[in-house]
């Protein structure tokens, strides 16, 4: 016996819940497996379609235009522009009111926790009021034990940047003497329950402490803006309440990993599989593959040393790149450990890389190429097996941390993968 | 290149002092402190002391390379519920530090004669209260509850009076087993060695014939070999010396059960955690990578090599709605969807996740004055899911997380077994 579904997902990222949700729709019963949590939860949370040309050229304003330009060979490419349209109309239903952007193809340009502005297609809401282009004096505040964020740095930085209206940061002790490493689901946590704090030899909700402390600095300013910390299951609650307290409103920073709204998009895209009964199993990695005249006849996933056998008629390979294990390395050369698919690259590992750390490396773009099926091809362009499929930064091709699109062509190709797939059983 | 710099030059040092434990430097130097393990961990959400695994790991491992550091107080906070494990992207093996430093702790630094390690102890050692207390059980179950005897207990050893002891059964499992003459089904071919665990056998009987019947009626023999505790609480309490002589009976009578032609299966997740992992992780015994590759869940064996699906075709059960906890160390084994997914087969029961959070309770961890706070913070998002959750009654393999479900909503705690067992057992 084996665990049997029609469609198998292997990765539990954005591209592998794309893949899930695609075929389902297609009517097939889907299984999702995923070794560890996925790099979405040290993602941005923002969606990125395309910022910037493969040649360099951006910040992209309209990505649609300049996705149907882009070469052979490319994700996006290979998926087409309707999948793309198709992955994005899937995120915004499974995400509904969390998610802001889909009035309009054009990018929204988000300030990050550096004070650059990131061309994105998608944003959360949370982060909605803070948006580079729209107008309105803004404070940003940071946490003096929180680091990563340097609020009047990143003030300073988005003022050099052009911006029509006033940028101040303001550093503050956030109330209730945490220590000094606090970890961010502690600082949520505290939001999200309201929890009484320590402050000035008495005590009051820790919602409150803080709109007092940036009451002092507020004076003025339309919009505020703090470390993406403001809660995590009640996070629209805590923000509405400081907005009030504050007369102003209130926005997230996207914040470095780990983060919450990372943390929050996986959890909700994650409901939403069970919502439509996709059946999902973590913990659990696929290490072995058998087949039979060119088809995958099952895999096999490793239960804590056990074997256990996994077996579809259709299978989705969406294990991430280089960050997420998809795709390794050693000194021999550059794999896919799951199927072992072909990983195109320079025979000698110098010319993999350039010598500056932002020349155009060449490992930036390893990947496993598809045909216009998105199945996985080996060196002759013949296709590894019939009824495998890859989606999202498995794939090469691309260079998505410069290109600004890593989000998009997960979805693309995930979502386009699973519909080839689902149609097919 | 210089020849100074010829590989051929190269000579490796040790940096570090021999140990006579495992060597974890590797797990160490695979952390690229993304603090992904941070984010899970439930008592860093809750708790602003607790530094977090990120710390009690790789950390506190480099810290403590160098003689003159001492194991943090803080490694007695750590709840032992793995969540760290089951998140870390790098394969760093943060339970197994944890467990190392733990015992460390204990052994180096806590003193023997301080009320803290008596009551360590005797909560680890769990068994062997229950044993006594299975010798008179209904006077047992009477005393450990009686408010005087409470009061002493918190005041003298730190466990919480707001606890229910549970408990314990007028008949243990083994009892059971014995009088009914053992093994029903003889069956070369599809044999199974069933680890009972301490707590199905002392405290809920029901549990482990809700699996005898299921496997018997599929034509499984059971074979119930000799055990001791599985160890999980002596990990957690830093007791690793008390736990290796438990393991060595364990792992010597399961190793015969296996030359006897059975896999091991558990109904308690710790206790398949502890035989598959936490065993060859921590301990050198002849025989215990074969116990480890020969433990499945009760339930994952049957996935596996059972047609549920099929079996469970046109049953129809007459059952409360349950909500659902997934334990911890089902979660850390990628099982924590199985027991919905068998549910969902079978009509006439509904089930529904009460959500992906800790119970809180983690063995013994809520049983102390010191953590019971923490305990029920943690928990507060489960109770209040369950509460939001259709069903009254609750579902988990856990028995400490039943009880901590239990402690927080007053609801009756049942595992996936019994339904398996509602649903292909007819009545006798």
């Amino acid at each position: 016996m084996a665990i049997e579904d029609d469609v198998l997902v292997i990765g539990g990222g954005l591209a592998g819940i794309a893949a899930a949700v695609g075929a389902h729709e297609q009517g097939a019963r889907v299984r999702l497996v995923s070794h560890k949590q996925s790099t979405m939860r040290q993602a941005s949370g923002l969606i990125d379609l395309l910022g910037y040309t493969p040649d360099g050229d951006g910040p992209v304003v309209d990505p649609f235009e300049a996705i149907a330009e882009l070469p052979e060979g490319h994700p996006y490419e290979r998926a087409g522009l309707d999948a793309v349209r198709a992955g994005i109309d899937m995120f915004d239903d499974a995400t509904g009111e969390m998610y802001a952007g889909s009035h309009t193809d054009k990018n929204a340009l988000v300030p990050t926790h550096g004070g650059a502005i990131k061309p994105t297609a998608r944003y959360p809401d949370s982060a909605a009021p803070g948006i580079a282009s729209a107008n309105g004096d803004t404070l940003f505040v940071g946490f003096d034990s929180m680091i990563e964020f340097d609020a009047p740095v990143a003030a300073d930085h988005l003022a050099a940047t052009g911006v029509p209206y006033e940028t101040d940061g303001v550093t503050i002790e956030f109330p209730g003497n945490l220590r000094d490493d606090a970890k961010v689901t502690r600082f949520a946590h505290l939001l999200d329950r309201d929890d009484e704090v320590a402050v000035d030899g008495t005590t009051m909700p820790v919602r409150t402490a803080l709109a007092e402390r940036v009451k002092e600095h507020a004076d003025g300013h339309e919009r505020i803006g703090f470390p993406a910390v403001l809660g995590d299951d009640h996070a629209t609650e805590v923000r509405a309440e400081l907005a009030d307290r504050l007369g102003a409103s209130v926005f997230e920073v996207p914040m470095g990993p780990p983060s919450l709204p990372g943390l929050r998009l996986e959890d909700r895209l994650y409901e939403y599989l069970h919502e439509i009964g996709v059946r999902v199993s973590t913990g659990n990695p696929i290490v072995d593959v058998e087949q039979v005249n060119g088809e995958i006849d099952r895999v096999v996933g490793d239960h804590t040393g056990r074997e256990v056998p996994y077996k579809a008629q259709q299978y989705i390979l969406a294990t991430g790149g280089l960050v997420g294990k998809g795709i390794d390395s050693d000194r021999e050369g550059v794999y896919e450990p799951v199927f072992n698919c072909h990983v195109p690259h320079p025979a000698d590992r110098y010319d993999w890389f350039e010598d500056g750390a932002f020349d155009d490396h060449e490992f930036a773009r390893f990947g496993v190429p598809v045909d216009t099926e998105l199945r996985p091809i080996d060196a002759d362009d013949a296709p590894e097996y019939e009824n495998l499929r890859a989606a999202g930064s498995v794939l090469g091709g691309y260079d998505f941390p410069s290109e600004k699109s890593g989000s998009g062509v997960s979805l693309a190709t995930g979502y386009a993968a699973g519909e080839l797939a689902g149609d097919r059983v | 290149m210089s020849d100074s710099q010829q590989p051929s030059d190269f000579e490796p040092v040790d940096v570090f002092a021999e140990t006579d434990g495992m060597d974890l430097r590797p797990g160490s130097d695979d952390c690229y402190k993304c603090s992904t393990c941070d984010t899970n961990c439930p008592v860093a959400e809750v708790d602003d002391d607790f530094p977090g695994p990120k710390f009690q790991g790789p950390e506190q491992w480099r810290l403590k390379r160098k003689d003159d550091y001492d194991i943090d107080d803080s490694i007695t906070d750590c709840s032992n519920c793995l969540r760290c494990d089951t998140s870390c992207p790098s394969e760093v093996p943060l339970s197994q530090m944890h467990n190392t430093a733990r015992s460390q702790y204990v052994d180096n630094q806590m003193s023997k004669l301080s009320v803290e390690y008596i009551r360590n102890r005797i909560l680890s050692n769990y068994r062997t209260s229950a044993y006594l207390a299975s010798l008179f059980p209904r006077t047992a179950t009477f005393v450990m509850n009686f408010g005087p005897v409470r009061w002493v207990m918190e005041k003298g050893l730190g466990i919480p009076s707001e606890r229910d002891f549970p408990e314990f059964a007028t008949t243990t499992f083994r009892q059971w087993w014995k009088q009914r003459g053992g093994a029903q089904v003889q069956n070369p071919d599809k044999r199974v060695a069933y680890f009972h665990g301490c707590y199905s056998n002392y405290n809920t009987p029901e549990v482990a014939k809700a699996l005898v019947h299921v496997y018997e009626e599929l034509g499984y023999e059971i074979m119930v070999p000799e055990q001791k505790c599985s160890g999980t609480p002596m990990f957690a309490n830093g007791m690793l010396s008390d736990a290796r002589r438990h393991a060595e009976t364990n792992v010597e009578s399961l190793t015969a059960a296996i030359e006897d032609g059975a896999d091991i299966i558990a109904s308690c997740t710790s206790c398949s955690l502890a035989l598959r992992q936490e065993y060859p992780e921590l301990f050198d015994i002849d025989g215990i990578e074969d116990v480890s590759n020969h433990t499945y869940d009760a339930l994952e064996y049957l996935r596996i090599y059972e047609d549920l699906e099929a079996e469970l075709e046109g049953a129809k059960v007459d059952f409360p709605d349950l909500a659902y906890h997934a334990p911890c160390h089902s979660r850390n084994q990628g099982l924590d969807g199985q027991a919905l997914e068998l549910i969902e087969n079978i009509d006439g029961v509904m089930a529904e996740d009460v959500g992906d959070s800790c119970s809180g309770i983690s063995g013994t961890y809520g049983w102390k004055t010191e953590h019971y706070e923490v305990s029920m913070e943690i928990g507060e998002e489960m109770f209040e899911h369950m509460e939001h959750a259709e069903g009254d009654v609750g579902m988990t393999e856990c028995p400490t997380c039943a009880m901590q479900m239990e402690h927080g909503t007053g609801y009756e705690i049942k595992h996936p077994l019994e339904v398996l067992e509602a649903a292909l057992v007819s009545e006798e």
